[in-house]
């Protein structure tokens, strides 16, 4: 009985510390709240003294200027909220490149530093300390003016085949457009796709069973190919190719890739690469000596070693700050700015905020897209990581 | 980034910043016994550091005008160089109190920006540089061509406006600061670079081979080249306009900033007398001194000596004043009386 009421006691005692502790954060939380309000309001009141037009209207008014590059349907005619998802895009699209550029090149980098060979890791170093040493602003320039200065005009443009050209003012590929035959041979792209895990599937359990049996991968290869080539010999080809032709100051039609964006995409690429070299390496080392030392005596050939016993350890080490990276790649695409790449913070932050005025409105939607983007990725690379880390255990 | 953070600190000065863009700009930049002045980055003949690093320039003039007039000494002045996006949020947040720069007059820039245009010191147009081996001679010659520009700029609205007006397509390539637009323009990127056309003679001046490149003959667009103040302060409006009059007065009466003392002892003219403060005590009207154009004109000249001396026939620029000559000889320029 004593030891009951000790027990009620110390709970009610815990209760207590509890709402307590509730208090004071809600306490808090209204204080946050209370700040954000005044902050809010009093903006509102300026804004209004100064005369400047506030509230999001302008997002549904047509923008009046062009993009040089838009991923989806623009022009001068299409509204604001238009413009704004033809720059997110651009953002997005020019960091995706970027990451798998960084990442493939960064790895490549973080094992030539672990490379028995002495002159491989001592050009690996050399470029990790070159690059990181530079800041990214000076090597964006580097890149664009190098690669812009030799271009020629495009009336003498370096062509291959008749259907790929570069000159100043980018890299004219023919473009993909899709022809009768499409439709069905996607379908047969899916059906191909299906019977090939199944195959695979059947062919490495058959293997398991009998220790021999054709590999799964070049077998399961074979649906995936033939069903959609049959598709089109039935069907008719699945893509025409919009060539590009020469007219006037340059070319029409085509798929475009411009300068800006090369030069920001091997510019973030290569940066960032040194970074990643560096995570890559440290992963590297804290896998256990040991572990190595293991897999030779079994007699495992070096590169079953890395893909079977070193990366899959040295992952845990690499995601998270891997992730970092990818995060400060993200941020780091606002430079675009200053090469004329039509990413969010040119289009927005720079035009849209002088064509409207409304710096606190477009501020506010620039750095919400940022946030969330970021957000995404963030949660992505946690999702990867959890699962990684669980798998080791 | 820097960009990023000015703009961040507009929006935070939105919020909390009640000192921020008060009424009474008169007041305080005679307590603070300076005027801050807003200019344009590094252009040549508007404002350029000269060969002892000291700012000077057409721009500048004006920004000394009006701290002779308002402060009696045109040197207490200080001056911020923006990239064009970025001068609007300077000005609203109260970082500088007039901007002398090249932005051009539009309705929606005076509507619901806070800002007013106090008036017109130079008449231009958007034109086009191209390079001379390209044997374009006309602006309609421009279909299909890629084009480099500065952002944040009306340029860009025109640019649209005319290729859809003359059915033509083009490629545009904004660049955030202006100097990139140069650089890539000269490394072949456009084939026309596209700027209000002083703009371009004074930007020109940097290319490598100036001889190279030559502007079209067309002006596209108006540009009204304006100073700009806060909405909110009437009187501040009031007295840079008029301070800007009297020097195109100052030209139409014949008076320079040589002669200006004498014209103040001896005159019999009325209208010099009026201006120059001898009568009427104009100035005292706008919370100023009754002799404002005088220290005015004593400090920077008349419109067209200040005209000659850093963008006329007989410098580097060597712009033809066209438009901007007095209204008697043709021109645009036309001071209402100081009456």
């Amino acid at each position: 009985m004593r030891q009951a009421e000790a027990h009620s006691s110390a709970s009610r005692f815990w209760a207590g510390r509890r709402l307590a502790a509730g208090g004071a954060q809600a306490a808090v939380l209204a204080a946050a709240a209370l700040v954000v309000w005044f902050a809010a309001s009093n903006a509102a009141a300026n804004l209004g003294r100064l005369g400047i037009n506030t509230g999001f209207g302008f997002l549904g008014r047509p923008a009046g200027f062009a993009i040089s590059q838009h991923l989806v349907d623009y022009s001068e005619s299409s509204t604001y909220l238009r413009a704004l998802e033809v720059a997110v895009l651009n953002t997005v699209v020019l960091a995706l490149v970027a990451i798998v550029g960084a990442t493939v090149i960064g790895f490549a980098l973080g094992f030539a530093r672990r490379s028995s060979n002495g002159l491989m890791r001592a050009v690996a170093a050399g470029y990790v300390e070159l690059l990181r040493n530079v800041p990214l602003l000076l090597q964006l320039f580097f890149w664009y003016f190098a690669i812009l200065r030799p271009l020629p005009p495009p009336r003498q443009s370096l062509s291959l085949l008749g259907a790929i050209f570069l000159n100043g003012r980018g890299l004219v590929l023919p473009r993909p457009e899709a022809a009768e035959g499409f439709g069905l041979v996607i379908a047969a792209l899916g059906i191909g796709a299906v019977l090939a895990a199944a195959m695979a599937c059947w062919l490495r359990r058959r293997r398991a069973r009998l220790g021999r049996a054709p590999s799964p991968w070049v077998a399961a290869a074979l649906p995936l190919i033939a069903m959609p080539a049959l598709a089109a010999v039935i069907a008719g080809p699945p893509v025409a190719w919009d060539l590009p032709r020469l007219r006037g100051f340059n070319f029409e039609g085509g798929l475009v890739v411009l300068p800006e964006f090369v030069a920001m995409a091997v510019a973030l690429s290569l940066y960032s690469a040194a970074y990643i070299a560096e995570i890559v390496r440290a992963g590297i080392d804290a896998v256990s000596r040991g572990q190595v030392e293991a897999a030779r005596a079994l007699g495992l050939r070096p590169a079953t070693i890395n893909a079977k016993i070193v990366v899959p350890q040295a992952l845990r080490v690499i995601v998270p700050p891997l992730g970092n990276e990818y995060l400060r790649l993200f941020r780091n695409t606002t430079l675009a700015a200053a090469i004329g790449y039509p990413d969010l913070t040119l289009i927005f932050a720079g035009t849209a905020v002088n064509q409207t005025a409304q710096a606190v409105e477009v501020m506010l939607i620039v750095c919400g897209c940022y946030l969330a983007i970021n957000l995404a990725v963030s949660a992505g690379i946690n999702g990867y990581n959890r699962r990684i880390g669980r798998s080791y255990r | 980034m820097r960009r990023l953070l000015w703009i961040l600190s507009l929006a935070v000065l939105g919020g909390f910043g009640l000192a921020a863009a008060q009424a009474a700009t008169l007041d305080d930049v005679k307590q603070r016994g300076k005027l801050v002045c807003g200019i344009a980055p590094n252009i040549a003949g508007f404002a350029f550091a000269d060969d002892k690093g000291v700012v000077r320039g057409f721009d500048v003039e004006f920004c000394r005008a009006l701290a002779a007039a308002v402060l009696g000494d045109p040197d207490k002045i200080e001056l911020k160089p923006f990239q064009p996006r970025d001068a609007f949020p300077q000005l609203q947040n109260g970082a500088v109190d007039i901007i002398t720069g090249r932005f051009t007059w539009t309705y929606t820039r005076e509507n619901g920006a806070g800002m007013s245009f106090v008036m017109i010191y130079n008449y231009d147009g958007q034109g086009f540089m191209v390079r001379k081996s390209s044997g374009i001679k006309s602006a309609t010659e421009l279909n299909g061509a890629t084009i480099c520009i500065g952002q944040g700029t009306t340029t860009e609205l025109n640019i649209a406006d005319y290729f859809r007006a003359h059915n033509m397509t083009y490629q545009i390539v904004s660049f955030a600061e202006l100097d990139e637009t140069r650089a890539a323009y000269e490394a072949g990127r456009c084939d026309a670079w596209s700027n209000d056309r002083n703009s371009l003679a004074a930007r020109g001046l940097l290319l490598a081979k100036r001889d190279d490149h030559v502007i079209l003959p067309e002006s596209i667009s108006k540009e009204p080249i304006a100073p700009i103040v806060r909405k909110n302060d009437p009187q501040w409006l009031d007295i840079a306009r008029w301070t800007f009059n009297a020097l195109i007065t100052a030209e139409e009466l014949g008076i320079t900033q040589a002669n200006v003392d004498e014209e103040k002892q001896k005159s019999e003219n009325p209208e010099v007398k009026r201006l120059l403060g001898a009568i009427d005590s104009l100035g005292s009207k706008d919370g100023l001194s009754d002799d404002f154009a005088y220290k005015a004109i004593k400090a920077v000249g008349n419109y067209g000596e200040i005209f000659d001396r850093y963008i006329g026939p007989k410098t580097p620029l060597g712009l033809d004043r066209g438009l901007n000559r007095l209204w008697k000889d043709g021109g645009l320029l036309y001071s209402p009386p100081f009456r």
